[in-house]
């Protein structure tokens, strides 16, 4: 995916350019009114940009310079909206096959059945989206874009209508999609926790400009982006394997790079993929390695930079195999006396460690969830 | 017995005026469709004079209207004359020009109802089927218009019952000539020029009550089933 616009909406400005990858999850990520609806909706088609151009894999959907604008109905997009917009005067079973219907036979990839199946809809199909909860509604939304066996998925922040445990009713879904259809998605969010649940690619936006745009873990490592990842975001992204759900100690094992770092007890089978996110407060840092202490993680590595964090702290990036922040107050920066390529150990408790799984079978919501 | 038994007359009347306003709801439901449509979506120069000029017959005495028709469409009216010439129809003076007469009339309280009512359907939902590849068209007749049905139930109760009691207009348009032109109102006030006319009048009347109650009922029939379907 290709797409680089410029778009001005009165006083506003939507001057974006990213490329994403052709498979997988990457999120649009910003505050509210930074532009990441208005850029989606050029995607679709339902907005016309100024100037720029827009491909998915390889087919030109809007061009200025070629005079190309396909119209929303044959951009072959599937679009999750916000605030679901099913149909309100068709029974589920139609808002399902409305797009499907108008799509080629030949060219679906996606089945009914097998839709159903994976959101867990099948109860569903004969009522009227009235009669649906929110995480239903959501659900299917996203089948119903589904359906249209499109060349990508937009999501627009998809989850934010719905409370915490309609959340984890549909985001599982989410996240299965991606695996289960070879189709791209692009998911606006201003929720770090969904992102870190979903996305490999993240783009970062702010004021209709694309601030970054990358691989997530690493974007989280730059000193630069940490202003628009947010302050109670600040801190690491890593990915590990969970080595051993749950040792003699209680704990969960999970290896990344040389080290296993242990976290308190999380459900995940042997070899599961898991995200842990480590806030950079709750790092500690020593020069020597701590006899008879409660930090169950002590890693060994070295300061790689030293950020002004703040009048009272100091953020440091500290290499362990993977790169790790660490948020200090002055005077321990100044008692430690640390400088760049200084040797030190990073301790983290275990209790501190944020676990996101990212493969959550989706089959226990497969029968009713009401 | 004879009370109650209608007459010729009146039966010629009713069935007259039947015909005459389902044909003029009939005429302008879909003209009036695609103007709420222009006036609720399009923007364009002159859209206001447009606006004045579907609601004139709302504001002015009917029989201006009806004697405006008349220049215009009789036989020798600008308009009139071409349609004979070209098409050979003829409107002044016979149950067509009736039609007409009442579909102007009633035409005002038909687009401003349905306009209403496609101002109330979310475009959003119109954005979305748009995504799920269906054209403009195609949006409009399966989910616009479906979403529309409220007003348009309105909007046909109103249009039928404004032709059903029009009078100042028809008689200007096209006279109160029996059997072609004498709807009912037409025939309740001839009633009331003779001098026995009263029973007939009031039969006329209570006829007259009775449709409008039964398209009432009707509307409401088809509405409470339109909220019922929509709550699923």
């Amino acid at each position: 995916m290709e797409i680089n616009v410029t778009r001005r909406q009165g006083g506003f400005l939507v001057d974006a350019t990213f490329g994403g990858p052709a498979s997988g999850v990457t999120a649009l990520f910003g505050p509210s009114g930074a532009g990441k609806t208005s850029l989606i909706n050029m995607v679709a088609g339902l907005v016309r940009p100024d100037a720029g151009r827009i491909s998915v894999n390889g087919l030109c959907l809007f061009d200025v310079e070629r005079r190309i604008n396909l119209p929303p109905e044959k951009r072959r997009i599937g679009y999750v909206f916000q605030d679901g917009r099913l149909l309100p005067h068709l029974s589920v079973r139609a808002n399902l096959t409305y797009g499907m219907h108008r799509t080629p036979a030949e060219r679906r990839f996606v089945t009914f059945d097998a839709v159903v199946e994976l959101l867990g809809i099948g109860h569903l199909l004969g009522r009227r989206p009235a009669r649906l909860s929110g995480g239903e509604k959501q659900r299917v939304a996203i089948g119903r874009a589904l359906l249209t066996s499109p060349a990508m998925l937009l999501m627009d922040e998809p989850l934010a209508s719905l409370d915490a445990s309609r959340k984890s009713e549909v985001l599982p879904f989410i996240a299965q999609l991606s695996r289960a259809y070879a189709i791209p998605i692009l998911y606006v969010s201003h929720m770090m926790d969904e992102i870190l649940n979903l996305a490999d690619h993240l783009v970062i936006m702010d004021s209709g400009r694309v601030v970054a745009s990358g691989e997530l873990q690493e974007l989280f490592s730059k000193p630069e982006l940490q202003a628009h990842i947010g302050k109670e975001n600040f801190g690491s992204v890593i990915s590990t394997v969970v080595e051993e759900p749950l040792d003699a100690s209680g704990l969960t094992s999970l290896r990344f790079g040389e080290h296993v770092l242990k976290v308190a007890a999380v459900p995940a089978g042997r070899g599961a993929p898991m995200r842990v996110r480590i806030s950079a407060r709750h790092v500690a840092v020593a020069r020597q390695a701590p006899a008879l202490t409660s930090f169950q993680n002590i890693f060994s590595g070295k300061v790689v930079q030293i950020g002004y964090g703040g009048e009272s702290h100091v953020d440091l990036l500290l290499d362990i195999g993977c790169l790790l922040w660490a948020r200090i107050t002055r005077k321990s920066f100044l008692d430690l006396g640390l400088q760049e390529g200084q040797a030190v150990f990073a301790l983290i408790k275990s209790v501190a460690v944020k676990t996101i799984a990212l493969e959550t079978p989706p089959s226990r919501f497969c029968r009713g969830s009401r | 017995m004879r009370l109650w038994q209608l007459t010729e007359v009146e039966v010629e009347a009713l069935r007259l005026s039947l015909w005459v306003s389902g044909w003029s709801v009939a005429v302008s439901l879909p003209v009036g469709i695609l103007v709420a449509w222009v006036l609720a979506r399009l923007r364009f120069p002159g859209k206001n004079l447009l606006d004045g000029l579907v609601h004139l017959p709302l504001v002015l005495p009917p029989v201006v209207t009806g004697y405006l028709l008349l220049v215009l469409l009789g036989r020798n009216g600008p308009i009139g004359a071409a349609l004979y010439d070209y098409l050979g129809v003829v409107l002044a003076f016979n149950w067509k020009g009736a039609v007409l007469a009442a579909a102007v009339m009633s035409f005002p309280l038909l687009v401003r109802a349905v306009r209403l009512s496609l101002e109330g359907v979310d475009q959003g939902l119109e954005a979305a089927a748009r995504t799920l590849g269906a054209g403009p068209l195609r949006v409009f007749f399966t989910v616009t218009l479906p979403l529309m049905v409220p007003g348009i139930i309105t909007g046909l109760i109103l249009a039928f019952a404004r032709s059903l009691g029009e009078f100042g207009a028809t008689i200007t348009f096209v006279s109160n000539i029996r059997g072609q032109t004498q709807t009912l109102p037409l025939a309740l006030y001839t009633f009331t020029q003779v001098p026995d006319g009263e029973i007939g009048a009031m039969r006329l009347c209570i006829l007259s009550v009775l449709i409008a109650m039964a398209a009432l009922v009707c509307s409401e029939i088809l509405a409470r089933r339109f909220a019922a379907r929509m709550k699923g």
